[in-house]
């Protein structure tokens, strides 16, 4: 199991390196400089500017404080927010879209396994036929078009739930249901599966013959296997999730991280872009540890033998 | 086939009646179904799945219009006509007008021409690189295959979304630039399946025969494994063009992708999110409804696909 954590680590700082590297080298490589800009700028201004940036420094020295910059996490000032520091951005944007994150992730787990479950046990019934009609729209419809559906019907049309901004758990409801949506089908499709297949096995047979209520049967026998496969994908869910929050946060006018990410990149506000790429990639590669990990200690086979290739 | 032995009863018919009249060579060797081969008997499979079909049916009908749709209609897709902004869908403009008068109908083949083009482009170049990043790994095997899969486990790792994001920002928004972007870490996943695939077959006893006949490597590779490996290669590029479809659309709505004035869904549906909120549905029905339908119908073909190609299933 050591071992297993050790040679994971290894993996994520190295990706880790792989995208701050590509980070900069994409940073360096912006035909001009980002301190170029509508206004004109004498020559001791700019190199001044260029100076405080340490735009002046060769690739290598560049490189090396950009390096120190993400280890002690300060990502600089940003360039189109004067006195706003990068740090202060995330700073503020991070537990907002954090909350919607958890929130999300929780519904769409919930829903999702109860639906696959639901499905799986009504084995081509209406409820399986709906669940699976469900899951396939679920994955079909992208999120920004489920929220400006949303939008338009519960909150223009119906005027039942407020709109936009996040105050209120009222106001959670719609970006909730937008960005929970397509994580819930793929579960929900996963679980009923996998599902499937665990239950035509053997102990389950053994399950029942010892006269187990079914209820027990799937909640203690099936379940528990049914559901290593959700774990596999948690980390391509939450990605997805991270990157839904962007459109999300955008329609909702929710004031979280991806809502400034958007709008750095519209700006070309090149520090706020860096600054949040890396520290989203940093979430998010640890998250992709930590799902990996939960994953070895729920699969007591991990550990027997070893993990070749994939 | 022996007469003596048998008893005879009487009001049966003598047994000498009969003779052995040899075998018929012809009628033992025929086959009394016809023989399919793995193609046929895949669409066989395929034709009886009847949402994997309509999803068929709906991207052929899409493509057509894609190509053909434009010259229905007498409008340009960028012509701005601005005293008839926001007219509802009537004979003169089927699907309505947008925010700057343009005609919706027109604008929807556009964008399907965008979306199928940026599909398709994102999954072939994932299928080439995928096919001979992963060929060569699974059947190179050993310290080539251990290197090889550890940097496709660290490029797996990447943020997919994040890194295109990245790379529009600095090349800029353009198609190309969005097939780059999208190709650049998404060939990872065919990589993986044609890898497990060749590793899976290459131990197979075909290919031992194939072998120990003198064939050369890259033969072996072209006639024994790929098409063995064809099936969940298909899939696999069935569920990446709607991944592409979407992604495309994602970055268009985020402001990155294709830039308005052009007409890709994406942009339709970001141009119209100010229109929804006074009433004016149609500017967002009708790109909603081709992004949900164009990815519904590739999922549910990439299904029907996946059901209809595993050799486990064959009847």
């Amino acid at each position: 199991m050591l071992k297993y954590i050790a040679k994971r680590l290894l993996i994520m700082a190295v990706t880790l390196w792989v995208i701050v590297t590509l980070t900069f080298i994409l940073m360096v490589t912006i035909p001009g400089s980002p301190l170029n800009s509508e206004r004109n700028t004498n020559e001791t201004v700019q190199a001044n500017l260029e100076a405080h940036y340490n735009l002046d420094e060769p690739y290598y020295v560049q490189y090396f404080l950009y390096i120190k910059s993400i280890v002690t996490f300060d990502f600089g000032p940003s360039i189109k927010q004067p006195n706003q520091t990068v740090n202060e951005l995330l700073g503020r944007g991070f537990p907002i879209s954090f909350e919607l994150g958890i929130i999300t992730i929780v519904v769409a787990l919930l829903s999702g396994i109860i639906l696959g479950i639901l499905a799986a046990l009504r084995h081509n019934g209406i409820i399986d036929y709906l669940a699976i009609s469900l899951a396939v729209l679920g994955i079909s419809i992208p999120n920004f078009v489920l929220a400006t559906l949303l939008i338009q019907k519960l909150a223009v049309d119906w005027n039942i739930l407020p709109p936009a901004t996040w105050s209120s758990p009222a106001h959670m409801i719609l970006p909730v249901i937008a960005l929970a949506t397509g994580p819930m089908a793929i579960i929900a499709r996963l679980t009923r599966s996998t599902m499937l297949e665990v239950l035509t096995q053997d102990y389950i047979k053994m399950a029942r013959a010892k006269g187990l209520s079914p209820w027990k049967i799937v909640l203690k026998h099936a379940l528990r296997n049914a559901l290593m496969p959700v774990v596999t994908i948690m980390g391509t869910l939450l990605a997805g999730i991270l990157t839904g929050t962007f459109v999300i946060e955008k329609i909702f006018a929710i004031p979280g991280m991806g809502r400034y990410f958007v709008e750095s990149i519209n700006q070309r506000d090149y520090p706020v872009i860096m600054g949040t790429t890396v520290f989203y990639s940093g979430f998010l590669i640890f998250m992709l540890f930590l799902v990996d990990i939960i994953y070895g200690i729920l699969d007591p086979r991990i550990k027997l033998h070893k993990k070749g290739g994939a | 086939m022996e007469p003596n032995k048998m008893e005879q009863s009487p009001g049966t018919i003598p047994d000498e009646w009969f003779k052995w009249k040899g075998k018929d060579t012809d009628a033992a060797e025929t086959v009394a179904r016809p023989s399919l081969s793995y193609w046929q008997d895949a669409w066989r499979r395929l034709v009886k799945n009847k949402l994997a079909m309509a999803g068929l049916l709906f991207l052929i009908l899409l493509t057509l219009f894609a190509i053909f749709g434009p010259i229905l209609s007498p409008y340009e897709v960028n012509k701005q006509d601005l005293p008839n902004q926001y007219q509802p869908p009537s004979s003169d403009h089927w699907f309505g007008t947008d925010n700057a008068g343009r005609d919706v109908f027109t604008r929807t083949w556009y964008g399907a021409r965008i979306s199928l083009f940026v599909g398709l482009m994102a999954a072939l170049i994932d299928l080439s690189i995928g096919i001979i990043y992963g060929g060569l790994s699974g059947y190179k095997g050993g310290r080539t295959d251990n290197i090889m899969m550890r940097i496709i486990e660290v490029l797996y790792g990447l943020p997919y979304l994040l890194v295109v994001i990245l790379l529009l920002v600095v090349l800029g928004p353009s198609l190309t630039t969005i097939i780059i972007a999208l190709t650049v870490t998404g060939w990872v996943g065919m990589a993986r399946i044609v890898r497990g695939q060749v590793l899976q077959i290459k131990n197979y006893e075909f290919v031992l025969a194939s072998k120990s006949f003198g064939t050369k490597t890259p033969r072996i590779i072209r006639k024994n494994l790929l098409p063995n490996t064809m099936g969940p290669i298909i899939v696999q590029m069935t569920l990446t063009v709607p991944s592409a479809i979407f992604a495309e659309a994602f970055l268009s709505f985020l402001g990155l992708g294709i830039q308005a004035p052009y007409a890709s869904w994406g942009v339709m549906a970001n141009d119209s999110l100010g229109a929804i909120l006074s009433g004016n549905w149609w500017t967002l029905f009708f790109p909603a409804f081709f992004i949900s339908f164009t990815m519904f119908a590739f999922n549910v073909l990439g299904d029907g696909l996946q059901d209809a190609l595993d050799p486990k299933l064959r009847k």
